[in-house]
């Protein structure tokens, strides 16, 4: 029997007090198996002990929404009889230290999320943050650690068969310690075939199916919930490896068996594996759980009750059967060669307890042990940031090179060679994939579309944790307003430093307020997601970055891209040409790429105006006038132009502006709500706009080939689009095999 | 027509198969589970695409031995159309109801993008529909695409007129270009694209619909 000692304490990552409360909930000393449980189950990870105080400050209702935070995924009303499970989560730390199986098995949890729902995911995102590829110090690891978290997520989605139909990935120094991996799913159910994660029903068998349980992963959700030092490679046993396969056939076996109307409540085993499972269902279902852990599948032999609960070994669910009818649920993962046992019942007492040889090793309160983590409110200051507020003087000697230098940079470059290693249109139902604004999937049950979209940016935030924040959910409901869709559910997942550092802290308040104050601006309520904390390597953090994802519906339709169609059409700007001080220009992708700078504050929001050009630009996309629209992000208007040219038909345009300004900023500048759109009937679309008061400009007309823009009769940049295009589409590979 | 779509439990185009054919074409459609040794009552086989055991070993390897192939390689025996797609092509050459083999993509990455296809025959119940050199957008998704076999085996699939389609712009390193061929009998035919991804204007083509209405027309006057 192992004594508990303050060393030991220490060890599992438990403060004095938290060890105390363990003591009076116990009413005893906790067992060595029990401080284990207890440790994963308060880790930061699962207990979000430091940032559930301000996440109660995010909307999370809404007409749409169905399920909010607190189960395995969140769920919004599509129509039709039919509800889509969507959230985020992130896989930061295991990705860090095996990049392949990190990422592959951050895929495979989101996706046990989904399906543990009863959903059957259809599509997949993925938010990405690495080290600069050409960083002359670590270059070549950042590059390997991009390499293989992009063929980790292929290789579980495609063998899974879920399309990874979109994303983002941005590069910056502050990852180089802690790249991140936020990985999106969705799935569709039937509304009436939600499953829930609870146990009910005293007397009803408890039942392991799955994958046999290792000694892999053991305290990875403990490992997530510290920060980085040198010895962390040693961690490498933490990080499980995935099976594709077996979670197809888990997810086939899941939806079968969910059919036969025999099962209670299922859960998967993620972080935390059997610990977490059994007494969270339990918790939920105000229940006791009680198994023998003899009876659990096991890869070896002479495991201990310590290494068994807490395995994060994958691919496996925890379920709750009807007394009587385990046979229907036996027979269905026997078809598809699984294994499912009996390895306890739901009891009345409300306690987990936990067997091995019939001794009891484990015996604590569910709810407890579930529910009354400890909550934090960690002191909080001024958010850090390392940036002048004022822009030293700058000037452009060739602002057609400072457009190149753009479409070749990191940020800005086709993602091309990410995006072709993934399957994107398994199950066809993608009808926009990567590199669209937003992904759009037609729902074949119901006729209608789903458009989603990832956004963060981390550049902004860092400058205003608050500003930023609200800038990403704009910009998110932005690409869905874009291809005409209606946001309804959002999903979030908060990536930042040391919550025990005030400057950090404050970062997270800040930015959770943000964008709890745009979310409920713009409608979208938050129906989950993740908090990945303690992002930090020898005492470095990254840059706050929030990332979000928001679902939005749409009809069934040919989509209109981004890409220009055909010369001779009216360019216009919804929303008007838009300002920029010079204070608020130190945060672009300009000031980032072309001149090495960071200052002042990210652009400025004027909401109510953004949410008008968006229904503004989803009036003229809907009522079939646009022939192309295409949002301005990174890079400002220029950027844009150039990313509206590089279509196959490889039609550009030819603008006129009448700027007084500063000209870099006047075509680098990020201002939100303006919107590019190609048309032939301008006097149509600019009624519309009038009809919310948002301007539109009309700038210029398509051209093939060219893409030309002039201020007062000056030319300012002019360049074959072929030309940009090479530049653009081959910048990625050429950073990659430096 | 009933098309039969075989099912191995790591296939995952095969709801996009039975989709294409049944909704996009309207004809009938059912799946056929990997361990029934029975076909059933359907005129044409679909080896749909996915990783049929997990492929972890090579793509193929475990599949062939399942009791679908051993009905699977009778029904083609006896003459029925059998249609292999991406992992079904490399289910079909492991069986050896197909010469030569598919072994990783030379860019040694999995790759999916839309690829133009050379109809390179319209001697068979796949592509009697087409045109000779017709441009076919289809698109690809596979791993393990590169098409590999010796140098006699590829002549005789040239003079026999057995190369289906070529790839325009080979993304995989395929020899000769080769994206998909006959057997002798010409009644089975493997090919990496998915013609079931362009089988619906919402996907961008519907080039592929040519092959699935040829075998509905070779079917009708067999």
């Amino acid at each position: 029997m192992t004594t508990i000692t303050p060393d030991l304490i220490a060890t599992h990552q438990l403060t004095e007090a938290e060890y105390d409360k363990i003591v009076a909930i116990l009413g005893r000393e906790p067992t060595y198996t029990e401080l284990g449980i207890f440790s994963v189950m308060w880790s930061e990870h699962c207990s979000y002990k430091s940032s559930r105080l301000h996440l109660k400050k995010l909307p999370t209702r809404g007409k749409m929404v169905v399920q909010g935070p607190g189960e395995n995924a969140g769920i919004v009303d599509i129509g039709g009889g039919y509800v889509a499970a969507f959230k985020i989560e992130s896989h930061n730390h295991p990705s860090f230290i095996e990049p392949f199986q990190g990422a592959a098995t951050g895929v495979g949890g989101i996706l046990r999320d989904i399906f543990t729902m009863g959903a059957r995911p259809i599509a997949v995102m993925d938010a990405l943050r690495f080290g600069p590829l050409d960083d002359p110090v670590k270059g070549a690891r950042n590059r390997r650690i991009a390499e293989g978290v992009v063929s980790g997520i292929a290789h579980y989605g495609n063998c899974f068969g879920v399309p990874t139909v979109g994303g983002e990935c941005v590069f910056e120094s502050c990852y180089n310690g802690n790249p991140l991996v936020n990985v999106f799913a969705l799935g569709v159910a039937k509304k009436d075939e939600i499953f829930y994660a609870k146990a009910a029903g005293v007397g009803n068998p408890v039942i392991y199916v799955g994958a046999k349980t290792g000694k892999d992963g053991i305290h990875g959700a403990s490992m997530a919930s510290a920060e980085f030092t040198e010895e962390s490679k040693q961690k490498r046993p933490n990080v499980q490896v995935g099976d594709p396969f077996l979670e197809k056939l888990l997810l086939e076996a899941c939806l079968e068996a969910m059919h036969t109307g025999a099962i209670v409540g299922i859960q998967d085993m993620g972080a935390a594996g059997l610990t977490c499972s059994t007494c969270e269902m339990g918790s939920r279902g105000g229940t006791g759980i009680e198994i023998e852990l003899d009876l659990v599948p096991q890869r070896e032999t002479g495991m201990t009750a310590y290494e068994i609960m807490l395995s994060e070994s994958q691919e496996r669910m925890l379920l709750v059967a009807e007394s009587g009818r385990e046979d229907e649920v036996f027979h269905v993962f026997k078809k598809w060669g699984l294994d499912a046992v009996t390895v306890g019942r739901v009891t009345g007492d409300g306690l987990l307890r936990v067997r091995q040889h019939g001794e009891i090793v484990a015996e604590i309160p569910n709810q407890q042990l579930a529910d009354s983590a400890p909550l934090y409110d960690r002191p909080h200051s001024q958010p850090l940031r390392r940036a002048p507020m004022e822009a030293r003087e700058f000037t452009s000697q060739d602002l057609t090179r400072d457009l190149e230098t753009l479409l070749a940079s990191a940020d800005i470059c086709s993602k091309r060679w990410i995006w072709q290693q993934y399957d994107y249109q398994v199950r066809t139902n993608t009808i926009a994939g990567p590199g669209s604004d937003a992904a759009i999937l037609r729902v074949k049950e119901t006729g209608e579309s789903l458009a989603m979209s990832l956004d963060g940016n981390a550049r902004y935030c860092y400058l205003s944790p608050r500003e930023g924040a609200k800038l990403i959910v704009a910009e998110c409901c932005r690409n869905l307003a874009v291809v005409g869709a209606d946001p309804v559910g959002a999903t979030n997942n908060l990536n930042f430093g040391n919550p025990e550092r005030p400057e950090i802290m404050a970062q997270l308040v800040e930015a959770v307020e943000g964008m709890a104050e745009a979310c409920r601006f713009f409608e979208t309520p938050i129906t989950g997601g993740n908090v990945s904390l303690y992002n930090e390597t020898l005492g470095e953090g990254i840059w706050p970055t929030p990332v979000v994802g928001i679902v939005g519906l749409m009809k069934t339709g040919a989509p209109v891209g981004s890409h220009f169609r055909r010369p001779g059409r009216t360019v216009m700007m919804i929303g008007g040409m838009g300002k920029c001080l010079p204070v608020r220009f130190g945060g672009t992708q300009y000031a980032k790429v072309v001149l090495k700078q960071l200052w002042g504050l990210p652009p400025a929001l004027d909401m109510d105006y953004e949410k008008r050009v968006q229904a503004t630009v989803r009036d003229i996309v809907r009522a079939g006038l646009a022939e192309s629209a295409h949002d301005l992000s990174d890079g400002g208007l220029a950027v844009a132009l150039a990313e509206c040219s590089f279509g196959p038909e490889l039609v550009g345009a030819c603008v006129h502006l009448d700027e007084e300004a500063s000209l870099p900023i006047a075509l680098f500048h990020e201002a939100p709500s303006r919107i590019l759109i190609s048309t032939s009937e301008p006097g149509q679309a600019k009624l519309m706009a009038l009809a919310y008061g948002v301007e539109a400009t009309a700038i210029g007309a398509t051209v093939q080939d060219r893409l030309q823009i002039t201020n007062h009769g000056n030319t300012l940049i002019d360049s074959e689009v072929r030309t940009l295009k090479r530049t653009w589409e081959t910048a990625l590979e050429r950073m990659l095999h430096a | 027509m009933r098309f039969g779509v075989v099912v191995f439990p790591g296939s995952n185009c095969d709801h996009d198969a039975w989709y294409a054919v049944r909704e996009n074409l309207g004809q009938e459609a059912e799946f056929i589970w990997h361990d029934s040794d029975r076909l059933g009552n359907v005129d044409a086989v679909i080896l749909p695409g996915g990783f049929a055991y997990g492929d972890y070993l090579r793509c193929g390897a475990i599949a062939k031995f399942s009791p679908v192939m051993q009905a699977v390689k009778k029904f083609a025996a006896d003459g029925g159309l059998v249609l292999g797609i991406c992992n079904g092509f490399q289910i079909l050459v492991e069986a050896g109801l197909l010469p030569g083999a598919l072994v990783r993509n030379a860019g040694l990455k999995f790759v999916c993008r839309e690829v133009r296809l050379r109809t390179e025959t319209t001697d068979s119940a796949f592509t009697a529909a087409a045109q000779k050199g017709q441009i076919l957008r289809v698109p690809i998704a596979h791993g393990e695409g590169c098409y590999v076999a010796d140098d006699r085996t590829l002549d005789e699939l040239e003079a026999e007129d057995r190369v289906v389609f070529r790839y325009e712009d080979n993304p995989n390193g395929s020899e000769r270009d080769i994206a998909g061929i006959l057997n002798c009998q010409r009644n089975v035919m493997g090919m990496m694209p998915h013609p079931e991804r362009a089988s619906d204007p919402l996907m961008g083509s519907t080039d592929g619909m040519v092959i699935f209405r040829s075998m509905v027309s070779a079917f009708a006057h067999a």
